[in-house]
């Protein structure tokens, strides 16, 4: 009798489908997410913004699992991704693709059913812009990947402010531009440092394709309009000197160390520390202007 | 002409069945406290929406 010789099929953690939802990204997307809700100038029942949240997060996960699904081959390539469930091996792509398209497809149902449609409809854009428009189309095929793609991470607080009001307005669209406006700079200091690794598996970010002093150049570039479009909700009125002088401090400190970085070059074993340092800032930075934002509407 | 070889089911040792069972009770409990979950959250909001007067 023969012997079908089938690799293992043990089911997959538990665990392995939590990372497979990327909780680290998902921090800052409830945050923002979280901060459009709260900045909103409406009160906002306690249970339906926990739902709101939770909508974004269910949806953050879901972008992130069929990000995971897709891109199963690169991130095998790459170091800082090797240990992922899927190319680690700890489970089947088919569960991750159910997973992903499960969790997205519920989390718009039930922003839909229990906050409003116009939440539920930026929700599903922004699932599919972060997979088909940044995963599937752009990041095999243009340095310009994450300035396109970085728009799929700014949704959150323009869904928060939608779920609280039912409509949009200038405030929300300026937190959009901002973390669009912030991608850039983010992740491009990110690429300095793992440069070869994005080299390795292929993927044109802006250093393997267009090199160094170029990079460098665009991220002083991106921080100029980012800085402006930080301050202006306090100039156009739209909020008050807490988050005036707290955007303007952040934003100058984000704008030294992105100075920094834009006007030095690589030395012969280079450890790369003003490009680490901006790159961990620019996560603090957000953190830190969204709180702001929250606490001007709620002290001033 | 010989025809296809009769499937057979995939052989496991009793550690890896072990570790099977383990994987699918863990998963299990989570899905359990999950769908609890939802049931109250799907509760809360029904109440609000009848509260507030809204569809």
């Amino acid at each position: 009798m023969t012997t079908m010789t089938r690799p293992l099929t043990v089911p997959a953690d538990w665990r392995d489908f939590l990372a497979l939802t990327k909780p680290g990204v998902m921090r800052l997307v409830v945050f923002t997410g979280l901060c459009g809700l709260l900045a909103a100038p409406v009160a906002v029942d306690p249970v339906l913004g926990f739902t709101a949240i939770l909508c974004i997060a269910l949806a953050a996960g879901a972008a992130g699992a069929l990000n995971q699904w897709y891109e199963s081959d690169l991130d095998a390539k790459m170091k800082r991704t090797r240990g992922r469930p899927l190319p680690a091996g700890r489970m089947d792509r088919q569960s991750a693709l159910h997973f992903g398209v499960g969790l997205g497809t519920f989390a718009v149902i039930l922003m839909g059913l229990a906050i409003n449609l116009l939440a539920a409809a930026i929700l599903a854009a922004s699932i599919l812009f972060y997979v088909v428009i940044y995963t599937v189309w752009l990041k095999r095929r243009t340095p310009q990947n994450i300035v396109i793609g970085g728009a799929a991470g700014a949704f959150p607080p323009v869904i928060g402010w939608a779920a609280a009001t039912d409509h949009v307005t200038a405030l929300p669209l300026l937190m959009f531009a901002l973390i669009f406006l912030w991608t850039p700079p983010h992740f491009w200091a990110l690429a300095m440092f793992v440069k070869s690794d994005y080299a390795n598996a292929g993927v044109p970010m802006l250093p393997v394709v267009a090199g160094e002093r170029v990079t460098r150049a665009q991220i002083g570039l991106y921080t100029i309009p980012m800085v402006a479009v930080a301050v202006a909700p306090w100039p156009l009125g739209l909020t008050h000197a807490i988050y005036g002088i707290v955007a303007v401090a952040a934003s100058a400190f984000f704008g030294l160390l992105a100075f920094r970085v834009a006007s030095r070059r690589t030395q012969t074993n280079d450890r790369m520390r003003p490009e680490k340092q901006l790159f961990a800032y620019s996560i603090a930075y957000l953190f830190v202007i969204f709180g702001a934002l929250v606490v001007d509407r709620f002290v001033a | 002409m010989p025809g296809p070889a009769p499937f057979e089911w995939e052989k496991h040792t009793a550690e890896e069945n072990e570790l099977i069972r383990r994987r699918q009770r863990s998963r299990a409990r989570i899905t359990a406290l999950l769908l609890g979950a939802l049931v109250i959250l799907f509760f809360f909001i029904s109440i609000e929406k009848i509260r507030s007067g809204t569809p």
